[in-house]
C-alpha cells in the first residue's frame, strides 16, 4: 500500500518541484469556546492534491477544524497556513436564492470570461442547460452540485468539504460522491472532506482521521484504487475498525453507524 | 362565478344611492347622485381643472416621497449594517415613531409656512418611518450563512452589496415601501386640507365651501385612483425584482 502512495507522490513531485511544500501546516492548533476546549495540540500537514477524510463524533471539533482551515474562524491559538485559494462547500448548499445557477458559479469570478468559465463548471457538474435555473427550481442534489461547481471554478489549492453529502437521499448521494472523485482527479486540489460517514471517507480519501478528546486520536493511510467499491473486503475491514475506534460496534446497519 | 358575484353587491349599492338621490330622500347638500358626481367629473376633466389639481398633487407627493426615499435609505442602511450607525441612527428614529405624524402639523406651518414646503416635508417624514423600520429589520436579517459564503468567495464590499445585501433586503424593503406609499398619500390629503391655493385638497376645500358635495367626491375618488396606480406600479416593480421567488415553480424559468 505504501508503495503505491509512494509512486503517486512521488510523480506529483516531479510534475511540479514547488508543490512539495504543503497546502495546510498546522502546528499546536487549539480552539476553545469560553470554557470549552474543542480542539487542543492539533498537528497536521496536508500535501497539494491529498485528499483527507476527517471523521469524529458530532461535537468532536470537526466543523471547527475546518472552519479554521477555511478563514471564517480566527479565534485559534497555534500556527497555521492553510491554503491560497481555499474553497468550501457546506452542508448546505448555500446558493444565493436571487441569482440564477450560472451567476451563483460566477460570483466573485472577475474578467470577461467569468460567465463561460462559469457555465463550463456548471457543465462539469453535470447542469449544462440549467445555467438560467434559479436555485430554488433545482432538487436538493442539483443544488449541491452548482455549489460544488461553485467552489472548483476559482482552481483552488485546497477544497474544504463540510458533510456535504449528508443532506441527500441515499441514491443522489452515491452519484455526488463520484462526482466529486472524478471531479478532483481531475483538478487535484488537496481536500479535507468532513464526513461522519466511515464508508463515505473510505471510499473517497488517500488518509482518514479521527477527532476525538480534542486531538487526532487515529491516523491512517488507505491507497487502494480507484474508483472504490463498496464490498471491497480491504475496506470493509477497515470499516469495522473505523467503527470501533469510534465506539460503534453494531455492524447491521451501515447507513446507520455513528449518527 | 365567484369574481361575477362579488360585484353584485357594490353595484346594488350605487343603484340603490342613485334611487335615494333620485327620490329626494338623500339631500344633494348631503351628497350629490352617482350620474351628477359622474357628469361633474366629466366636467372637471374637460375644462382641466381636475387634471390640474391633480398633477399638483401628485407632484407634491412624488416630491414628499422620494425626499423620504432617499433619507430612509441612507439611514436605514447605516443602522442596519454598522452597529455604531444602529447604536446612533436607530434611537432617534424609534422617538420619531412614537410622535403622532399629524400632531407635527402646527410645528410645521411655524416652521416652514404655509407654501409648498410643510405639505412636503410632512409627506417626507410619513414615507421615512415605515421604510426605515422595514429596511433595517430586513438588512439585519440577510442570512449570516450567506455571508459566510461571500466570505469565503473573497468578495469586495462591492460585490457584496451587489450580490447580496441589496438583493437580500429587497423583499422587505418593498414591504415598507408599499407601507410608505400609503402613508404618503395619507399625508398629502391632511397636509392638503390645511392650506392649499393649488391641487386636489384645494379644490375640495372650496367645494366645501360652496357646499358641492359632488366635487368633493370626485376629489376623493381622484386620491384614490392616484393611490391604488402608484400601488401597481410598485407591485409591478415587485414582481420583477422579485421573480426568483417565483409565484408557480415553473413561471421563472424563462426569466
Amino acid at each position: 500500500m505504501s508503495a503505491v502512495a509512494g509512486r503517486r507522490v512521488a510523480l506529483r513531485e516531479d510534475l511540479s518541484p514547488a508543490s512539495r511544500e504543503p497546502v495546510v501546516r498546522l502546528r499546536g492548533v487549539g480552539r476553545s469556546f469560553g470554557d470549552a476546549v474543542v480542539l487542543d495540540g492539533i498537528d497536521l500537514d496536508l500535501r497539494p492534491g491529498e485528499f483527507v477524510a476527517v471523521l469524529g463524533r458530532s461535537g468532536s471539533g470537526k466543523t471547527t477544524l475546518l472552519r479554521l482551515l477555511a478563514r471564517l474562524d480566527r479565534g485559534l491559538t497555534g500556527e497555521l497556513a492553510t491554503g491560497s485559494r481555499p474553497a468550501v462547500v457546506f452542508q448546505d448548499p448555500r446558493l444565493l436564492p436571487w441569482r440564477n445557477a450560472v451567476d451563483n458559479v460566477a460570483l466573485g469570478l472577475r474578467g470577461p470570461d467569468a460567465w463561460p468559465r462559469a457555465a463550463r463548471a456548471l457543465a462539469e457538474v453535470g447542469l449544462d442547460g440549467r445555467e438560467t435555473a434559479w436555485p430554488r427550481q433545482l432538487s436538493g442534489g442539483q443544488r449541491q452540485r452548482v455549489a460544488l461547481a461553485r467552489a472548483l471554478v476559482r482552481e483552488p489549492d485546497l477544497l474544504l468539504l463540510d458533510e456535504p453529502f449528508s443532506a441527500l437521499d441515499a441514491l443522489t448521494r452515491i452519484s455526488a460522491q463520484a462526482l466529486v472523485s472524478t471531479l478532483w482527479r481531475r483538478h487535484r486540489p488537496a481536500v479535507l472532506l468532513v464526513t461522519h460517514d466511515v464508508e463515505e471517507a473510505l471510499l473517497l480519501a488517500d488518509r482518514t482521521l479521527l477527532l476525538d478528546g480534542c486531538r487526532i486520536a487515529y491516523d491512517e493511510r488507505f491507497d487502494a484504487p480507484r474508483p472504490r467499491r463498496r464490498d471491497d473486503p480491504e475496506l470493509v475491514a477497515r470499516r469495522r475498525n473505523l467503527l470501533a475506534r469510534l465506539g460503534v460496534e453494531d455492524d447491521h446497519h451501515p447507513q446507520e453507524n455513528d449518527r | 362565478m365567484p369574481t361575477a358575484a362579488r360585484w353584485i353587491s357594490p353595484l346594488a349599492l350605487l343603484a340603490l344611492w342613485q334611487l335615494a338621490s333620485a327620490t329626494g330622500v338623500l339631500d344633494p347638500d348631503t351628497l350629490e347622485s352617482p350620474a351628477t358626481i359622474l357628469s361633474t367629473a366629466r366636467e372637471l376633466i374637460e375644462t382641466g381643472e381636475l387634471p390640474e389639481a391633480l398633477l399638483v398633487s401628485l407632484r407634491r407627493a412624488m416630491a414628499g416621497l422620494a425626499l423620504g426615499t432617499a433619507a430612509a435609505i441612507v439611514l436605514g442602511t447605516i443602522a442596519g449594517l454598522t452597529r455604531a450607525g444602529d447604536a446612533l441612527v436607530d434611537p432617534p428614529m424609534q422617538m420619531l415613531r412614537t410622535l403622532p405624524l399629524f400632531g407635527l402639523i402646527p410645528l410645521f406651518i411655524l416652521w416652514f409656512g404655509i407654501g409648498e414646503t410643510p405639505k412636503i416635508a410632512l409627506v417626507a417624514l410619513g414615507v421615512v418611518i415605515p421604510l426605515y423600520l422595514n429596511l433595517v429589520a430586513a438588512l439585519r436579517g440577510i442570512d449570516p450563512d450567506l455571508r459566510e459564503v461571500a466570505h469565503t468567495l473573497r468578495l469586495t464590499r462591492r460585490e457584496q452589496a451587489r450580490h447580496l445585501i441589496a438583493p437580500g433586503a429587497m423583499p422587505g424593503a418593498l414591504v415598507g415601501f408599499r407601507q410608505s406609499l400609503g402613508v404618503a398619500w395619507l399625508a398629502l390629503i391632511v397636509a392638503e386640507q390645511i392650506n392649499a391655493d393649488a391641487g386636489l385638497g384645494y379644490m375640495i376645500n372650496n367645494a366645501r365651501d360652496f357646499l358641492r358635495t359632488d366635487i368633493v367626491v370626485v376629489g376623493l375618488l381622484a386620491y384614490a385612483v392616484l393611490g391604488l396606480l402608484t400601488d401597481a406600479i410598485v407591485r409591478v416593480f415587485e414582481r420583477r425584482a422579485l421573480r426568483w421567488r417565483g409565484d408557480a415553480m415553473g413561471r421563472g424559468v424563462t426569466a
